[in-house]
């Protein structure tokens, strides 16, 4: 057993330390929008939050994630103040659905880091997130309005 | 439990009360075309009342408007699209409907293709009118009913937002339901004037965007049920192998694996969890009986191939006489166009959950034709059809992999059901196995010779085209015509050039191997589009003519064709100077009823490569019922065209496939997604079209000849790759 920290609940999870984090999260623990996508760190549909950092959590172990913050794109969720879904929304962004989780979540960070992000700034940040649907010129313009939804929001503060 | 069924949905089934506990409204659509001529035997028609729900549409006694989907939603927007034709004629707010896939079910047969599939971009106009009518159907009824009971002309009631209103009266959808639906069904019912439409052509925010970016979207892969087992599968090394012996002693000692079995398609491991399965599976001895399968290699094909195109194969297409005409040309030219393997790879890699329980059995899974699925699952575990409930869940992409004739997915996980005796099982893949596993966009080979006359126009055209044919082999091998599959040939012998050219033959081989092949977005126009659109492009350099007034010129009978290809010159600015190292290259081209011009904008990269910074497309669909949801199927189709143009290549080796991953099988990511991608749409009353598939074909055409304006070379390989580019 290992205790992990999730969405801010303590959570008990039968896994072996070399499981990755994905798996625990989403087969013993049961959340399951942090999605699947290849296994090796190269699509990003998994991507969560480990003390505010984005990681993989397909290459990221167990192990590795314990005594830290673990968010992931239902945490994510429950904060009211996420710009990033509501400009999701207003620019249809999704098809398919499958990577989004991980492209917000992606997205998160960069905009925390980097609150006006330029389209190459968006490029460097985004690319480790595939999208076959290619809603790209969708996410790249829904960041841009998550950027200037955050910069309003937070002058109207 | 998780599933994508609602609470008052699941009691509605329980009690089967169907025409007591609201409105229902189904239809089947009278004369409606088989595919191939026949329904296949495996779909029996299902009338088990414990798992026959209505067909489109229900209104609860709770006010609850309950749309079921006759196709799958995979990223394509129908979830929307069939809820606003409803919406439309019914008048409720469309944001309030609750959405769901409809069950393997005859109602929801394709209304022209005879099975129920999702594909050929056709669910929007394909249900135009079966959706609309179920909403107009239903709202008479409710008008009915609210007349009776208000004792007043139904021609004096009216209805909005879910609400019937009669004078001082009103009464809500709900309401009215039960008694609505005791009422005889009228006769077709007249369907609204477009003008007084709200939704239709206008549009409404997709519907399943919410659950789509907050994680509770449910997709295959997300079914968890207690005690559920996670199978993972070792497929062969190589096309066709068989199993010859297991060992399966350290899989088992591994900490969390079940059990191990073996199925035709190889050796199931099943696991608590799937990192337990992936383990079990590496722990894994088989030795294989590699059969013919290992001689497979992509370098050797090619050359078979171009072997095979020096003679004309099956006549697929032929007019007058190519070999009198070309003798006359004044100028000849010859070309020979290359396309490899290409893996749909959806994010979602494939997944099946399969539970039997008191002798019936429930399939979740993300699948483009539940039915065929359910017949095969039932053929498997040795049930009737009707004892199968499929659950269909959003596709996390499908691109044509999640329909297989054959139901491979489906039917490995039925296999591992039936082998391992266990009750609740969900099958996954790993990306590898999907890369690796087949069923992709055949190899082509087109070999094209072309005779231009003294004003440079094309008056012999001989044509040989070379690759697998999908449909062999397969249900639908009975639409092979006269030893032609007709998507080996789509876009070459119905091209608008084609046809004007008076002495023309096009011919076709179709060899066999062990690697399986299947449609893969835009099908047959994914290789000749790019064959046609770049070779109408080198005679227009031939001809000494711009390529937009070439094209104009030849496609002048084609009205289509030509305001699709206008409107993106002009959007485009064809002919205007371009920024200095930027190029331009364009192409049009007609599929699954719609016509979509790209012109392409590029600039090479230090190392030699493409850099794509700007598409503007057109695409004249006919009535575009979702405007926004048809510029983004464009966009998705331009990136997916992107990725197949730049990178999209599986090779073999010894028969076994080289690519495993996105690091190798590579895909458009973020920063080689055009920066600027346009799309127009053609004010259009012409018949509709699909939208899913066709952005895809114009993509590497205009690609190639933006890269021929910008260096003089033509590109005759796909991928446009740094080794090919290079070559």
């Amino acid at each position: 057993m290992v205790k992990l920290k999730i969405n801010q609940k303590e959570y008990s999870v039968d896994a072996s330390p070399d499981m990755p984090l994905l798996w625990a999260i989403r087969d013993v623990v049961g959340l399951t929008g942090t999605k699947f996508g290849c296994g090796m760190a190269q699509c990003g549909a998994c991507t969560v939050h480990l003390d505010g950092e984005a990681v993989r959590s397909c290459v990221t172990l167990v192990s590795r994630a314990v005594g830290k913050e673990i968010v992931t794109i239902e945490g994510l969720s429950a904060d009211p103040d996420n710009y990033l879904q509501k400009a999701w929304i207003e620019l249809d962004v999704p098809q398919c659905g499958y990577c989004q989780s991980g492209q917000i979540m992606s997205a998160a960070v960069l905009l925390r880091e980097n609150p006006n992000p330029t389209d190459e700034d968006i490029d460097s940040a985004m690319s480790g997130n595939i999208c076959r649907c290619g809603t790209y010129p969708r996410i790249r313009k829904a960041i841009h309005l998550a950027a200037k939804m955050q910069r309003e929001g937070g002058n109207n503060k | 439990m998780s599933t994508t069924l609602n609470a008052s949905r699941r009691n509605f089934l329980k009690t089967g009360a169907v025409l007591t506990s609201g409105l229902l409204i189904s239809f089947t659509v009278p004369g409606a075309k088989k595919l191939g001529g026949a329904t296949p035997a495996v779909l029996g028609p299902q009338s088990g009342a414990a798992f026959a729900p209505n067909a489109y549409l229900n209104i609860t006694a709770d006010n609850e408007i309950l749309v079921y989907l006759a196709h799958a939603e995979m990223g394509q927007g129908i979830w929307t699209t069939l809820s606003m034709m409803i919406a439309e004629e019914l008048d409720v707010d469309v944001n309030k409907m609750v959405v769901q896939h409809g069950d393997a079910w005859t109602p929801y047969n394709h209304t022209m293709f005879g099975i129920q599939i999702t594909g050929g971009s056709s669910t929007t106009w394909s249900e135009f009118d079966r959706y609309r009518k179920a909403g107009a159907t239903a709202r008479a009824l409710l008008v009915q009913a609210a007349a009776q009971k208000f004792g007043v002309n139904p021609a004096d009631c009216k209805t909005e937002n879910g609400v019937v209103t009669a004078g001082d009266k009103s009464a809500t959808y709900g309401e009215l339901a039960t008694a609505a639906a005791a009422l005889p069904a009228p006769g077709d019912m007249p369907l609204k004037d477009p003008k007084s439409w709200k939704y239709i052509g206008k549009g409404v925010k997709r519907l399943d965007t919410p659950a789509k970016i907050n994680g509770t979207a449910k997709f295959g892969m997300d079914m968890q049920f207690p005690g559920m087992l996670t199978a993972v599968v070792l497929h062969a090394p190589v096309f066709g192998a068989k199993v010859k012996t297991v060992d399966s002693a350290k899989a088992k000692a591994i900490a969390g694996v079940r059990q191990v079995v073996q199925i035709p398609s190889g050796v199931a491991v099943l696991a608590d969890n799937y990192w337990a399965a992936k383990k079990g599976r590496a722990a894994l001895k088989v030795d294989w009986d590699l059969g013919s399968g290992v001689k497979v290699d992509s370098v050797a094909m090619l050359a078979e191939y171009k072997q095979l195109a020096q003679k004309p194969g099956t006549q697929a297409g032929k007019a007058g006489d190519v070999d009198s005409a070309m003798s006359k040309a004044v100028k000849t030219v010859e070309a020979e166009y290359v396309f490899p393997y290409l893996a749909h790879s959806p994010m979602e890699p494939l997944n099946v959950t399969i539970q039997l329980k008191d002798g019936k059995c429930e399939i979740w899974t993300g699948t483009q034709m539940p039915g065929l699925d359910q017949g095969a699952a039932a053929k498997i575990l040795g049930l009737k059809p009707e004892q199968i409930r499929v659950n269909t869940v959003f596709l996390g992409g499908g691109f044509g992999r999640r329909a297989t004739p054959s139901s491979d997915f489906v039917g490995e996980a039925a296999e591992i059901v039936k082998a391992s005796g266990k009750p609740l099982v969900k099958m996954v893949w790993s990306r590898e196995d999907d890369v690796k596993g087949g069923y992709y966009r055949p190899m082509f080979l087109h070999k094209i010779t072309a005779g231009l006359n003294a004003q440079g126009l094309p008056i012999a055209w001989k044509h040989t085209i070379v690759g697998q044919s999908i449909m062999e082999g397969t249900l639908f091998a009975g639409m092979i015509k006269d030893g032609i599959d007709g998507s080996s040939v789509e876009g070459v012998v119905d091209s608008p050039y084609m046809e004007a050219i008076p002495d023309r033959l096009v011919t076709l081989h179709s060899p066999k191997n062990e690697v399986p092949v299947l449609w893969w977005r835009s099908v047959g126009h994914t290789h000749t589009a790019m064959a046609m659109e770049a070779m109408i492009d080198e005679l227009a350099h031939a001809a000494g003519k711009d390529p937009l007034a070439y094209r104009q010129e030849l496609l002048k009978s084609s009205p289509r064709h030509l305001a699709a290809l206008n409107l993106a010159a002009e959007k485009a600015g064809w002919g205007k100077p371009l920024p200095a190292g930027r190029f331009r290259g364009i192409a049009v081209h007609e599929s699954f009823l719609s016509f979509v011009a790209h012109v392409a904008e590029i600039s090479l990269n230090e190392d030699g490569t493409i850099k794509v910074h700007r598409v503007v497309s057109a695409i004249d669909c006919g009535l575009a019922v979702n405007p926004d949801g048809v510029k983004a199927q464009i966009e998705s189709g331009i990136n997916f065209g992107v990725a197949a143009a730049l990178h999209g290549e599986i090779t073999l080796e010894n028969g076994r496939v080289k690519q495993g991953n996105f690091n190798d099988y590579v895909v458009a990511r973020m920063f080689d997604t055009p920066a600027d991608i346009e799309v127009h749409i053609v004010e259009s009353t012409n018949k509709m079209g699909g939208v899913g598939e066709p952005g895809v074909p114009p993509v590497a055409p205009a690609i190639a000849n933006a890269y021929f304006a910008a260096t003089g070379k033509r590109l005759r390989q796909m991928p446009f790759n740094k080794a090919n580019l290079l070559a």
